[in-house]
């Protein structure tokens, strides 16, 4: 046990509170379930529809990129603290360093302009040039081998 | 002070060169994609395999030299590291030379696949070059945050989605595990290089303190997330199964390879507490090859047993890592590096026929599917049966040497539990690789129905590298001549590895602290003061 173990300790309080009060609530508390206490609570307007709505696959696109955005700040704020209290030298090392970082970085952003990623109402799909091969068959469904072959893309 | 702290390190860039034209080359093959969106890969599959081709013919060269550290010690180069890359690019460039077919075949054939294989090839080099765990953790991101997007390739199919959030679920819990315990050893040490870590071990507390059994699960557990040791293997079978064939192979080999290497160092650094770590992981390690090769006895999918292999195999290599960290002087870690060479080869190899399976748009792995290969791709067959001989272990194979001196190693190491364990697993995986060889030739009405892809030259060059990696004599230079040069204990001898004059690395020097001169050769009970 050194200057760590307080933090087990909290670890393992926090973890028997947690079980006692869950748990504790869970055993002891009397259930009287109705279908209207069953219901889920929508503002007080009667609930329509499915919780669990399909979301269009863009804003979780949206998401990832915006995570691109938020950790060039983060490397740019830490090293600017350090930056501007640096000698000549060192600033310009790792000015270059960060120009090496940041080509990278529009590289992917571009990227991104680039295959239409942005463009919410244009599905990007694979071009048939891609896989159209003059000495391939072309796909025919009936000639599917065994029946329990997986059926890509049906 | 002021000038201490903005030193700039020394930068040796011969050392990083072959990860920069990896890396290089992944960004050139994005670039193509860009520009050519609608034309077809041959351009992108040309630069990354020249691209993959520099950084091997520039990693050989490095092979004899000594052991040095650069960019402010992040970046270590030594034998270990060097030959570990040395696969490491093998195998991409093994898997990728065959994979433009197989996913037109699929009609999966995104451009970005071979940046994203480049890169991740570039993050598994960076994971066996370092000795400090950040950048090892960096590595280890770059590797499988692309591997993540690469089993998710085939995004109109429910198996490759499946395998991708399986695997990136798993993975990122694997992650924090890791980074959890990285933490901790920060906290220890105050730094995040494993030879401060090594030397903070011996000192007195050591293996009494709770703090660094803590630090040193943790890590145990994220590595044997990533090498996919027994109670962690569950996302194994299913990402190789669900995953695109030829990501399969790639992730087999190089993930492994990399995984293996960062574990290496970090159990060798661990070394001062041994008596902590090791029962639990020789019971681990029985647990990994029984558990991996029963599972695959009852598998119906080609793959997916393939996939179980994989699992039986990270123990056999474990034992040859367990026998070397037991007694450096009976084990080797040239064995280490030897098997997983020959692993590389029978895996991808064997994948790489799987590929066949493809056609037009589906793909069937189960044994079924297999039928009657022999009569449509002899090259093909005969070779998937070379490489399942292999895998078992029969004489006259790579296979065999290998698992012959992984033997030997753990007997002269005292571990004999360990030998005969992976004896008897040799045996019982005979029965599941030679269920394969069986469908290879089995020649009834139905296999007459069951179609494969046809031959194409990347496949074959492909099988005929991996075949020829599988004789035996290939690798018996390197094994008769591993117990001198590839040991890390050689290295710290030079006082090149981990194991740095203690004096040279004051930890946190406080006034009037008494810090501990260790000599390496001490025995361990007089180092941890048990």
């Amino acid at each position: 046990m050194n200057d760590f173990g307080p933090i087990l300790i909290l670890m393992a309080v926090s973890g028997l509170i947690c079980t006692v009060m869950v748990v504790g609530s869970w055993v002891l508390g009397p259930k009287k379930l109705t279908p209207y206490k069953s219901s889920p609570y929508e503002c007080g307007v009667a609930p329509s529809g499915e919780a669990n709505e399909r979301f269009p696959i863009k804003f979780y696109l949206v998401a990832i990129l915006f995570v691109l955005f938020d950790i060039e700040v983060v490397f740019l704020w830490s090293w600017l603290t350090v930056f501007q209290s640096a000698p000549l030298d060192y600033q310009i090392f790792t000015g270059l360093a960060m120009l090496v970082y940041f080509a990278f970085w529009i590289l992917g952003d571009w990227y991104v302009l680039k295959i239409g990623a942005l463009d919410w109402d244009e599905a990007a799909s694979l071009a048939p040039e891609k896989y159209i091969d003059s000495s391939l068959p072309a796909f025919d469904p009936s000639t599917s081998l065994t029946p329990e072959r997986v059926a890509v893309n049906s | 002070m002021q000038s201490e702290l903005y030193t700039i390190p020394s930068i040796d860039w011969s050392l990083v060169m072959p990860f920069i034209v990896v890396v290089i080359t992944g960004v050139i093959g994005l670039l193509i994609e860009m520009f050519r969106p609608k034309q077809n890969n041959n351009a992108i599959v040309l630069v990354s395999l020249a691209g993959l081709a520099g950084a091997f013919a520039l990693l050989i060269p490095q092979l004899g030299v000594t052991t040095t550290t650069t960019f402010a010690g992040m970046v270590l180069r030594d034998q270990f590291g060097v030959l570990l890359q040395l696969i490491i690019v093998a195998g991409a460039f093994l898997s990728l030379i065959f994979s433009e077919p197989y996913m037109k075949q699929r009609r999966i054939a995104h451009g970005e696949f071979y940046p994203m294989a480049l890169w991740a090839t570039s993050g598994a080099m960076l994971m066996v070059s370092s000795d400090n765990l950040l950048m090892i953790f960096v590595g280890l991101e770059v590797l499988s945050i692309a591997l993540y997007c690469l089993a998710g390739l085939a995004r109109d199919e429910q198996r490759s989605e499946e395998a991708a959030l399986k695997y990136f679920l798993l993975g990122a819990f694997a992650s924090a595990f890791l980074l959890y315990g990285i933490a901790f050893v920060y906290g220890i040490t105050g730094s995040t290089s494993l030879a401060v870590f090594m030397e903070t071990l011996a000192r007195a507390p050591g293996i009494n303190d709770l703090t660094v059994l803590f630090a040193i699960t943790l890590l145990l557990v994220g590595f044997g997330f990533k090498t996919a040791l027994v109670p962690f293997h569950q996302w194994t079978p299913d990402v190789y199964q669900g995953a695109p064939t030829n990501v399969t192979a790639f992730m087999s080999a190089v993930s492994k390879v990399a995984a293996f290497g960062a574990f290496a160092r970090v159990l060798e650094a661990s070394l001062p507490v041994q008596e902590f770590w090791m029962p639990a992981l020789i019971v681990i390690t029985i647990l990994t090859m029984t558990v991996g090769n029963l599972a695959a006895l009852v598998q119906k999918d080609v793959k997916r047993a393939l996939g179980y292999s994989s699992i039986a195999h990270a123990g056999y290599v474990m034992v040859a890592l367990l026998a070397y960290l037991q007694d450096p002087a009976k084990g080797s870690l040239g064995t280490v590096i030897t098997y997983l060479a020959i692993y590389t080869f029978m895996t991808i190899g064997s994948f790489a026929v799987l590929s066949l399976t493809a056609v037009n748009k589906s793909e069937g792995t189960r044994y079924q599917d297999l039928y009657g290969l022999w009569n449509r791709a002899p090259l093909a067959a005969g070779c998937l049966v070379l490489f399942m001989v292999s895998l078992v272990g029969v004489p006259p194979t790579a296979g065999f040497l290998g698992k012959f001196q992984i033997f030997q190693d753990a007997m002269g190491a005292g571990l004999p539990l360990l030998a005969i364990a992976l004896a008897i697993n040799s045996f019982v995986s005979a029965y599941y690789y030679l269920q394969i060889v069986r469908a290879v030739f089995v020649d009834e009405e139905g296999a007459l129905r069951v179609q494969s892809a046809p031959m194409n030259a990347g496949l074959r060059f492909a099988l005929v590298i991996c075949a020829v990696g599988v004789m035996p004599i290939l690798f018996a230079p390197i094994l008769s001549q591993g117990k001198q040069t590839v040991t890390l204990s050689k290295m710290i001898e030079s006082g090149a590895f981990l194991q740095r004059p203690v004096a040279s690395v004051p930890l946190n020097p406080e006034p009037g602290e008494k810090v501990e001169q260790i000599t390496p050769s001490a025995p361990l009970s007089t180092v941890t003061g048990n």
